[in-house]
């Protein structure tokens, strides 16, 4: 038994893992109720096509074919099209119907679905359904979509543009640039395609009787699906549908959207009075869960004479894909422009980010989502400035850190710092990598011809996307709360419900050891609930590193609320003065004498009993509390990436991989460990490896795990990590997001680290992903004359 | 044209009649109600569906049930012994070696097939044995503590 006063920030084994580990987790596709159907989606091949004619007459006569719907279909039946929870000025909204109607307008748009006994049966007559399509000129890449003469997709949206943003002050910031050292640089970050190792599912039942709607689905905010399927796609009375995200096989930002599918199944069962379910194919994985970045960006940073920043200079071609998925416009504008002035005191920025439709899957939030846009972007700048001006790129950043004394600290674009002195994460790093050692070893190497570079990320993130007011007021649809409910049981055990959401990240660990730290209570007393609208009151979900820091810290108001209550139900029985009775170690005492004490169980059993109750108190013992950040909190670290490149064949070997996080305050390190390896992993596959292709008639190339480059196990080393502590004044806990600070970090350190082995070479820059073939070139061509 | 079929799953025999196309993983999942073994892609890349066979690790969605006829077939469901968890098992919860969970089936599965052939295998030999299992959650790092945790928990049995 965990003993409370060294719960929080004990690293405990997860409560969860017993499950997954014997196979008795359930996520969607392993809930089996009887009767139900199967859905398959039939999907445009094309990028970009005219719907002439849908048949669906074989298709209906195929066996064991139950319903088979269109586009139309649901148009007649008035399905209201997928909703954008974003708005911007003057942003253009195209409709973005569940099946498509007339046109397709990328790869895998749903034009139909076949609704059968099994998959078996779906998928076969899904075969048999006729599409005829006037293929049409389609167009794939963010700054030819925009330019003269390209194919339009939408005709609200003339030239495709869907908004133009800006951040900054633009005569201030070409005033920096005049007359100062300036590097530029033209940047690609290539689109990445999520690959949660769960593929999307949803399994809808439709009661007829009772006319209640039950859906599973694989989702990361259960009750933003209710809200905006109920509210805006299919009119269901919000009371009267339940979500449910049980077991939940990763997301990390794909399976916060609201998908044409989970609609079109819902609608079904409604139709049919059965329940209808669906999985998705790996390769359907692919063809639509939302992508990631695809950002083309031209960037110059200003330096003085001395080594500062002085200037940021940033314009950003945004490729949306072909519909505005759930978040897409806040992804490359609020969670990428404000992000521009790092953990650097630059005085002058401005951002113009244009959003831009192609023939390609619609693009949202992925892992870090804007953030690792705008790391990679400056960390890139600083280390071409580095060069520029011959200094070591540790010491550039360290020259132009924010100074610790300097917080709060408000940005020019927008942000304001609560917190970070970031330091002692370069020099604790610095040391973990033994720098001047590597340095040396650099040298002593490249004189054996041999290639080793060392990389730098400074970064800052942003997590917890706050205050509701103030998102509202940049465009938010949905508040950005968090709401949790406490109900302590007459033994004194206790049930937690967040309206958070955990798909990996440990809620049921972490929040109940919050639950127990604050009570003074066994750990096994306390259970969490999470993931299911019927029992929890309210919920916006886990993503933007938000689940403790918001969810964790209305656990705590609630936790507060019932202590407040049990100390004037314990003074009572004690008959002390209320002010005179304090909370510790699970027991109320009065102040100086605490054998006058009664136990936190007892407390809880009197609440029900209601025998001896205050005049006037209510029994019962829980409490709902809702808790709305007053700002983003601010995670922030140095990483380290030691690569060597092999110059004959372009390879990179990642050698070391050092990562200094501060997170804050830190309820189970065990678990912010394993969430910055994951991170690392991801953001080095980025540097790496990893890129969503299309062909220029907007076939996706990279359809499959064959042809989608993810990290095996063989590809990465172990990755050595250590934290410094700046606790986040905005919240109770002290705490801020550590979910996505690998990935926001690794792309850029690794980046930095193959640009540093390749110097010698004469090759400064070469886009994402840095595969051999690219590399490779990339020499020749320097060898050639002219830098790379 | 359903086929009969018999396998023993987890030590018991079960027959039935299924379609000459039904996967083994799909009869594991859909017919026997065993969905700890998880479908992850359609091109037998990311181990998600890796079961034993015959002694032999196997991605259980490039077999297909009619060939595993007559076969011994142990699944995540049939690793834990009296309630007692395999040393893989307690490996990647003791060493944090999931997150998610959905490729841990897969993951123990193949680790399971890897000790049995090298029963101290180095770091690196653990990583080059992961190649056909994907992870998206930890980075690895913990999957090859927790392999190492078993190793060494087995070698003392």
């Amino acid at each position: 038994m965990a003993t409370a006063t060294r719960l929080f920030g004990s690293s405990i084994k997860r409560r969860e893992d017993p499950r997954f580990i014997t196979g008795k987790g359930i996520y969607t596709d392993d809930v089996k109720l009887p009767g139900t159907t199967c859905a398959a989606f039939v999907r445009s091949p094309h990028a970009h096509a005219r719907i002439k004619s849908a048949n669906v007459v074989k298709a209906k006569a195929s066996p064991g074919v139950v319903a088979v719907f269109t586009g139309r279909d649901l148009a007649n039946a008035k399905v209201g099209g997928l909703p954008c929870g974003w708005l911007l000025p003057g942003i253009k909204l195209p409709p973005h119907p569940a099946l498509a109607v007339e046109t397709v307008r990328y790869v895998g748009d749903a034009v139909a679905v076949v609704i059968a006994e099994s998959a078996f049966a779906a998928k076969d007559a899904a075969e048999k359904v006729e599409i005829q399509y006037e293929v049409l000129p389609a167009v794939t890449n963010g700054l030819s979509a925009v330019e003269k003469g390209a194919p339009t997709l939408h005709s609200v949206a003339p030239g495709n543009i869907c908004f133009t943003w800006s951040i900054g002050d633009k005569e201030k910031t070409e005033g920096a640039f005049r007359g100062a050292t300036v590097v530029k640089q033209h940047l690609v970050n290539q689109r990445l395609i999520p690959n949660a190792m769960e593929p999307r599912a949803s399994l809808a039942s439709y009661e007829p009787v009772t006319g209640d709607l039950t859906l599973w689905v694989t989702s990361q905010n259960p009750h933003v699906h209710r809200l905006l399927m109920a509210a805006f796609v299919l009119g269901i009375p919000e009371h009267k549908m339940r979500v449910i995200a049980p077991d939940v096989g990763g997301g990390f930002g794909s399976k916060i959207f609201v998908y044409p599918e989970e609609v079109v199944v819902t609608w079904a069962s409604k139709q049919l009075g059965r329940p209808v379910k669906w999985t998705a194919e790996r390769r359907e994985s692919y063809m639509t869960d939302a992508h990631g970045r695809d950002h083309i960006t031209d960037a110059e940073m200003a330096f003085s004479k001395d080594g500062k920043i002085i200037g940021l200079r940033v314009k950003t071609h945004a490729n949306l894909g072909a519909y505005l998925s759930t978040f897409a416009p806040l992804i490359p504008t609020y969670l990428y422009g404000t992000l521009l002035s790092g953990l650097y005191a630059i005085p002058a920025i401005y951002c113009e980010v244009v959003g831009v439709f192609t023939n390609t899957t619609p693009v949202d939030a992925y892992r870090g989502a804007g953030r690792p846009e705008a790391t990679y972007l400056l960390e890139r700048l600083v280390d071409l400035g580095a060069r520029a001006l011959k200094t070591d790129p540790a010491e550039i950043r360290r020259k132009n850190f924010i100074p610790a004394d300097k917080f709060p600290y408000q940005t020019p674009v927008a942000l304001a710092y609560d917190s970070g002195n970031y330091g002692p994460a370069l020099d604790r790093a610095l040391s973990m990598a033994d720098y001047r050692k590597l340095r040396a070893d650099q040298e002593r190497l490249r004189r054996e011809g041999r290639y080793l570079g060392i990389g730098f990320s400074t970064y800052i993130e942003a997590c917890g996307p706050a205050p509701s007011q103030v998102a509202g007021a940049l465009g938010a649809q949905a508040g950005l709360w968090e709401s949790a409910h406490v109900r302590v049981h007459p033994t004194g055990k206790v049930t937690i419900y967040t309206g958070s959401h955990s798909h990996g990240q440990g809620h049921e660990t972490t929040f109940t050891q919050i639950g127990a730290a604050e009570l003074g209570i066994p750990w096994e007393d306390v259970e969490l609930v999470h993931g299911d609208t019927a029992a929890i009151p309210f919920g916006m979900g886990s993503y933007g590193s938000r689940s403790t820091a918001v969810g964790g810290s209305a656990i705590v108001m609630s936790l507060n609320k019932i202590k407040e209550k049990g100390r004037k139900i314990a003074a009572h029985l004690l008959e002390a003065a209320e002010g005179d009775v304090v909370f510790e170690d699970g027991k109320f005492f009065v102040r100086g004498a605490p054998s006058r004490a009664k136990t936190f169980q007892e407390v809880a059993l009197m609440a029900y009993l209601a025998h001896n109750l205050p005049p006037g108190l209510e029994p019962g013992l829980e409490a709902t509390s809702f808790f709305d950040p007053p700002n983003f909190t601010f995670p922030f670290g140095t990483h380290i990436a030691v690569t060597e490149v092999d110059p004959e064949t372009g390879q990179v070997k990642i050698l070391r991989y050092v990562a200094v996080d501060d997170v804050g305050r830190v309820v189970n390190p065990m678990i912010v460990d394993g969430m910055v390896h994951g991170g690392i992993a991801q953001g080095v596959a980025q540097a790496l490896w990893e890129s969503g292709v299309y062909d220029s008639s907007g076939q996706l190339l990279t359809g499959t795990m064959m042809d989608y480059a993810l990290p095996k196990a063989d590809q990465l080393p172990f990755f050595e990590t250590d934290r410094t502590e700046t606790p986040s004044p905005v919240n109770p806990l002290g705490v801020k997001g550590a979910g996505e600070t690998g990935t926001i970090a690794s792309t850029a350190a690794v980046a930095n680290a193959v640009m540093d082995a390749l110097a010698p070479l004469g090759v400064s820059h070469i886009d994402l992903p840095l595969t051999p073939d690219r590399i490779w070139r990339a020499i020749r061509g320097a060898k050639k004359g002219g830098r790379a | 044209m359903n086929r009969a079929i018999s396998v023993t799953v987890n030590g018991k025999t079960r027959k039935h009649e299924v379609e000459p196309r039904l996967l083994l993983v799909h009869y594991l999942r859909e017919v026997l109600n065993l969905t700890g073994t998880h479908v992850g892609c359609d091109t037998s890349q990311c181990g998600a569906c890796t079961v034993i066979m015959n002694d032999m690790a196997v991605k259980s969605c490039t077999i297909l049930a009619v060939q595993a006829d007559g076969s011994k077939v142990l699944t995540i469901e049939g690793l834990a012994q009296d309630g007692q968890l395999h040393p893989i098992q307690e490996g990647f919860w003791e060493e944090h070696g999931l997150q998610c969970g959905f490729c841990t089936p897969g993951m123990i599965m193949q680790a399971l097939q890897m000790l049995q052939r090298n029963p101290k295998p180095t770091d690196a030999e653990i990583r080059r044995g992961l190649e056909g299992n994907l992870c998206r959650c930890t980075g690895y790092h913990n999957i090859v503590k927790a392999i190492q945790y078993a190793a060494k928990k087995m070698a003392r049995k």
